[in-house]
């Protein structure tokens, strides 16, 4: 367990390999060997590649280099460590959620995000896919957010996305608390 | 009348399963009191279950009237059916239907919300502090309250129901092709 009120230095782990079972769990069993605690993460398939996105502490940059190193030669993966300022424990959480969706075309997540951003918005996450076929490809993307000048700004941002061809909705997030 | 102490996760007790309510008492009056007291001190908070409070008694009560008056004075639409104050003692799910994914988060587990799935509708039979019946319709958000609760008293938190970004996205991108 990582000691309460400690100082831990964290680094990003990003992981990108074609992807095959056992990428997450040979990469935490060595990390796990050479004493190192984990955090937030996330780890994802993407167009048949396997991601990973995690934050780690308990080593230094060169052991993490030397610990993980064995594992992207055998499971032919790409690795790359950041140091990172950073702390657990302050989630911030999302007041807003937003779905797009649409025929796919070039500068759709600039359109959305760009108005978003504008309107004061900060992302939480946001996840998006391609799906339809190859003749009709759809873009879909759901991004959880945090309004931070008010849902009505964003609202009125997504408002004059109306005529590009993209369906846009605004949920607000009600947080049940029980 | 008092503020009772939070029990949060990871403690066992949590877990366990809570037992009928047979004894309509002034006893249970106060214990009700108090858990409304408690209740109402939490950040937010719009239900209450007395294993939360290290009482395992099948007894909850929510009242998701703090968030019917925000979005009141947002002027904001809220999908939910409104009770007021329900006290739920040895309640039973009569009916539920439809699905409703909702962001939860619990006064027992700290700094954590996610995304969960539940009946969007449900008919609800409990008892109230006098140990009459009492038949509730709830949808939408007071549904997942009253659910969200409900697991409670079985030992069950919404961290036993969680769904991940990616489930959510493709149900919802299902409801919209």
């Amino acid at each position: 367990m990582i000691e309460p009120g400690g100082q831990q230095n964290w680094y990003m782990l990003t992981v990108v390999g074609q992807d095959r079972p056992g990428i997450v769990a040979a990469l935490t069993q060595a990390l796990y060997e050479g004493g190192c605690h984990l955090g937030e993460a996330s780890m994802m398939r993407l167009g048949e590649n396997f991601t990973v996105m995690m934050m780690v502490t308990g080593a230094t940059e060169n052991t993490l280099k030397e610990l993980t190193a064995p594992v992207a030669e055998r499971m032919q993966l790409r690795i790359h460590i950041d140091p990172i300022r950073a702390r657990l424990h302050h989630h911030r959480e999302p007041d807003v959620q937003i779905n797009v969706y649409g025929a796919d075309r070039t500068g759709i997540v600039a359109e959305v995000t760009g108005a978003l951003a504008e309107a004061g918005m900060n992302i939480v996450d946001l996840n998006s896919d391609v799906a339809g076929t190859e003749e009709k490809p759809v873009y879909i993307m759901l991004i959880d957010g945090y309004a931070s000048q008010g849902i009505a700004a964003l609202e009125r941002a997504l408002a004059s996305l109306k005529d590009k061809g993209v369906d846009v909705r605004l949920t607000p997030v009600e947080t049940l608390v029980g | 009348m008092a503020v009772l102490d939070i029990l949060t996760y990871p403690d066992e007790r949590l877990k366990q399963t809570s037992l009928a309510v047979d004894v309509f008492d002034p006893e249970l009056a106060n214990l009700v009191a108090d858990l409304e007291e408690t209740m109402d001190v939490g950040p937010g908070s719009v239900g209450i279950a007395a294993p939360q409070v290290n009482i395992f008694k099948r007894i909850a009560i929510v009242d998701v009237t703090p968030m019917v008056e925000r979005a009141r004075a947002k002027k904001r639409r809220f999908r939910s059916s409104h009770n007021g104050r329900m006290v739920l003692i040895n309640p039973e799910l009569l009916e539920q239907d439809s699905e409703a994914t909702g962001r939860e988060g619990c006064l027992s587990v700290p700094d954590y919300t996610g995304n969960v799935i539940r009946a969007k509708r449900i008919v609800l039979q409990v008892k109230d502090i006098k140990g009459d019946v009492k038949t509730y319709h709830c949808e939408g958000f007071e549904s997942c309250a009253v659910q969200h609760e409900l697991d409670h008293l079985d030992g069950l938190l919404f961290l036993d129901r969680l769904v991940s970004a990616r489930e959510l996205f493709r149900r919802k991108a299902h409801l919209q092709g």
